[in-house]
């Protein structure tokens, strides 16, 4: 592939990023999808929409989040400097509620009076729920039931906060399955009904849109880096699932070649066995829920089961972004363990009082392996994308058995 | 017989008989390749004027829970896109005349590879593709190599499709244009006669092509009174679900499996060959249906 003028100009007016991306739906939803891209264009344009959005950022969510330099980690590791971006901070846990403010003003602002999530994790649920009360919009929230009994502590909270969690017990009963009951609900209530998508996937234009409510977090980043070191950072690291807290890290650097960027997959019990989430590592294009993309699938086209400990990895697809950016070589994408992420989140819990969420756990993990080849004084970034309350239960489950065996 | 002429002289047939006709549609492979085969070879007989056959995907978005189901049936029966390919060949063998369309998603025809997929649908004797989720603006590269091949693409039209979508909707429709009856997945919400009727026309001010209209028909009598305002009345998801009540404790076809199936399919036939019934409610209605 020709190296681009630009990374940052996607994607064209179809909803493309080179072969990725675009708009796979059943013709039920293309009005409506071609309805958002024009409000969300109008609402982009619109300064009243901007100062409304930040608002809430900055007083809701607790915006901007601080960019700490995790000095014992950085001690430990004995190499680089290693900063955390504390997406932990928000309200909320984790970067997911940036995305569900600009969503929900969207939905309000497009006089739509329900909303519907998928969520793997239960992270996005959360968010989508609490903004919902807060904009006082009915919400409708899938979930499979697998995620449903492994993040119980989100369910809980997404049910106190007035939504409807419905569980899914098709398919392999994950994130996956989820994001096809939402579908399924949407083309079955198309006047009323908003579709708050979680991640950069979905049709055009979910995944640019989501990426642009997420790039505050990388825009942080750069003046605060700034501030903080007189420079930009060397590494940016990120866990990859649909990929959206990376998109929004990465984004405002992506022309700045100076600066590496590593997106973390899951790769499960191994990227040798069939248990894994490695879409960009171990997967090949295809299209799914609406888009183009790096996809687990079988030699027929059918879509495999994704496996990672983490419900919000645990997903056959990849945000088309993230696909292109793979095949332009710009960001690497690697992969790592189930085992390799619970040791890093024992380590990031032990070294900095801070239990990280398990997704953003592959990304210390990776941290740690990067740090041997970096020299001292290299800066790294470390998307801290969630807290990991939701994960306590899991944790002590998966380290119990670990013990015992 | 080409493909797009057979689907052109069944939709001709149909119009000289003054009778919408039957699109039957079943999932390949379900539950089995054996019993999906003796199915589709007794659909023609039983009276469907087309058939319909599903291409198993694991994740069928716009399809409700009885066409998901059948999907997953076939898939863990083992069905394939090449056990598709054959169970269109092995009733071609039989029939020349009756056209068949496939019916499914993007990924499975993309990881066969578009243009094997198009030449190997028209070897089978395939007429026509439906592809739920490529809408004309993703359809391109399929349009193109089904037209290099001779098989037509067949578009849809929804309730949500504006006044100014039809033209790119139907600028490269083929065969005839599939008429989304209700907002929703298959086989879940009714279709109501008189919006049926509405959309039908709204069709049909844009395009000369047949119309058939689908998603939310289950039985002979809603099956006829769409036969009386379009081109052909699609079934499926209670097709599949007289499939679904047929299986043993394991999921095996029962031995009455496959003569419940088109017996169902009988009544369908019969009913779109039926005279348009007179407003319901009427004594006259009630009459002829205790004739028949």
């Amino acid at each position: 592939m020709e190296k681009p003028n630009t990374y940052r100009a996607g994607p064209d007016e179809k909803g493309h990023f080179g072969q990725f991306g675009g708009r796979y739906v059943a013709e039920t939803l293309m009005p409506l999808v071609l309805e958002l891209e024009r409000a969300y264009a109008e609402a982009s344009a619109d300064p009243a929409f901007a100062r409304e959005k930040d608002h809430y950022l900055t007083h809701y969510a607790g915006r901007p989040s601080p960019l700490y330099p995790a000095e014992r980690l950085t001690r430990h590791l004995g190499g680089p400097k290693i900063f955390f971006k504390r997406e932990d901070l928000n309200h909320t846990g984790a970067h997911k509620i940036n995305n569900c403010i600009g969503q929900a003003l969207l939905a309000r602002r497009m006089g739509k009076r329900r909303i519907i999530a998928e969520t793997g994790a239960g992270q996005h649920g959360v968010a989508t729920a609490t903004v919902c009360a807060l904009f006082d919009i009915p919400c409708t929230i899938y979930m499979g039931a697998i995620d449903i009994e492994r993040q119980a502590p989100n369910v809980i909270r997404m049910k106190m906060l007035g939504a409807e969690v419905r569980p899914v017990r098709e398919g392999s009963a994950t994130l996956k399955d989820a994001m096809n009951e939402a579908l399924r609900d949407w083309v079955a209530n198309v006047d009323t009904t908003f579709y708050l998508i979680g991640s950069v996937a979905g049709p055009h234009p979910y995944p640019a849109m989501v990426r642009d409510f997420q790039m505050c977090i990388g825009l942080e980043v750069r003046d605060q880096m700034l501030a903080a070191e007189s420079r930009l950072p060397d590494v940016l690291v990120a866990c990859v699932g649909g990929g959206s807290n990376a998109i929004g890290l990465f984004h405002p650097f992506l022309d700045d070649a100076c600066v590496r960027m590593v997106g973390v997959e899951a790769a499960g019990r191994g990227l040798d066995t069939p248990e894994h989430a490695a879409t960009l590592s171990r997967g090949r294009p295809g299209v799914l829920h609406g888009s183009r993309s790096y996809l687990l699938h079988d030699a027929d086209g059918q879509i495999l089961e994704a496996h990672s400990v983490s419900a919000g990895l645990d997903y056959p697809g990849v945000g088309p972004e993230h696909s292109w950016l793979r095949d332009a070589g710009r960001v690497e994408y690697v992969a790592v363990t189930d085992d390799e992420a619970l040791e890093a989140f024992h380590l990031c819990t032990r070294l900095e009082g801070i239990i990280p969420a398990l997704e953003t756990a592959h990304a210390l993990a990776e941290t740690r392996k990067l740090a041997a080849a970096l020299a001292p004084g290299d800066l790294v970034v470390v998307s801290l994308s969630g807290r990991g309350d939701k994960d306590l239960d899991n944790v002590s489950r998966l380290t119990a058995a670990a013990e015992d065996a | 017989m080409s493909a797009a002429g057979r689907l052109k002289e069944r939709f001709a047939r149909l119009a000289a008989e003054g009778r919408g006709g039957l699109v039957a549609f079943v999932t390949a492979g379900d539950p089995d390749r054996a019993t999906s085969l003796a199915i589709v070879r007794g659909l023609a007989a039983s009276g469907a004027d087309v058939i319909e056959l599903g291409m198993p995907f694991s994740d069928p978005m716009a399809d409700g829970p009885a066409i998901q189901a059948s999907s997953s049936r076939a898939l863990a029966a083992g069905a394939t896109m090449a056990a598709t390919f054959a169970i269109v060949r092995e009733f071609r063998a039989g029939d020349s005349s009756t056209p068949v369309v496939l019916m499914g998603y993007a990924n499975p025809l993309y990881a066969f590879g578009l243009d094997a997929f198009v030449a190997e649908a028209r070897d089978a004797g395939v007429d026509g593709l439906i592809v739920v989720d490529l809408p004309p603006e993703e359809a391109d590269a399929l349009v193109h190599a089904a037209r290099t091949a001779g098989v037509e693409v067949i578009f849809l039209i929804a309730p949500t499709t504006g006044e100014d979508r039809m033209a790119r909707v139907l600028e490269n429709a083929g065969g005839f244009v599939y008429c989304v009856s209700i907002t929703g997945i298959t086989g879940t919400k009714k279709a109501r006669t008189d919006e049926v009727a509405q959309a039908v026309a709204r069709v049909r001010r844009h395009t000369g092509l047949p119309v058939a209209v689908g998603f939310g028909i289950t039985t002979p009598a809603q099956a006829a009174a769409v036969a009386g305002v379009a081109d052909a009345a699609v079934v499926g998801s209670a097709i599949v679900e007289r499939i679904a009540a047929h299986l043993d404790a394991q999921g095996r076809a029962r031995d009455d499996l496959v003569p419940a199936v088109l017996g169902f399919v009988g009544e369908l036939a019969a009913a779109v060959r039926a005279p348009a019934p007179p407003p319901a409610g009427t004594a006259a209605v009630r009459k002829r249906s205790a004739l028949r």
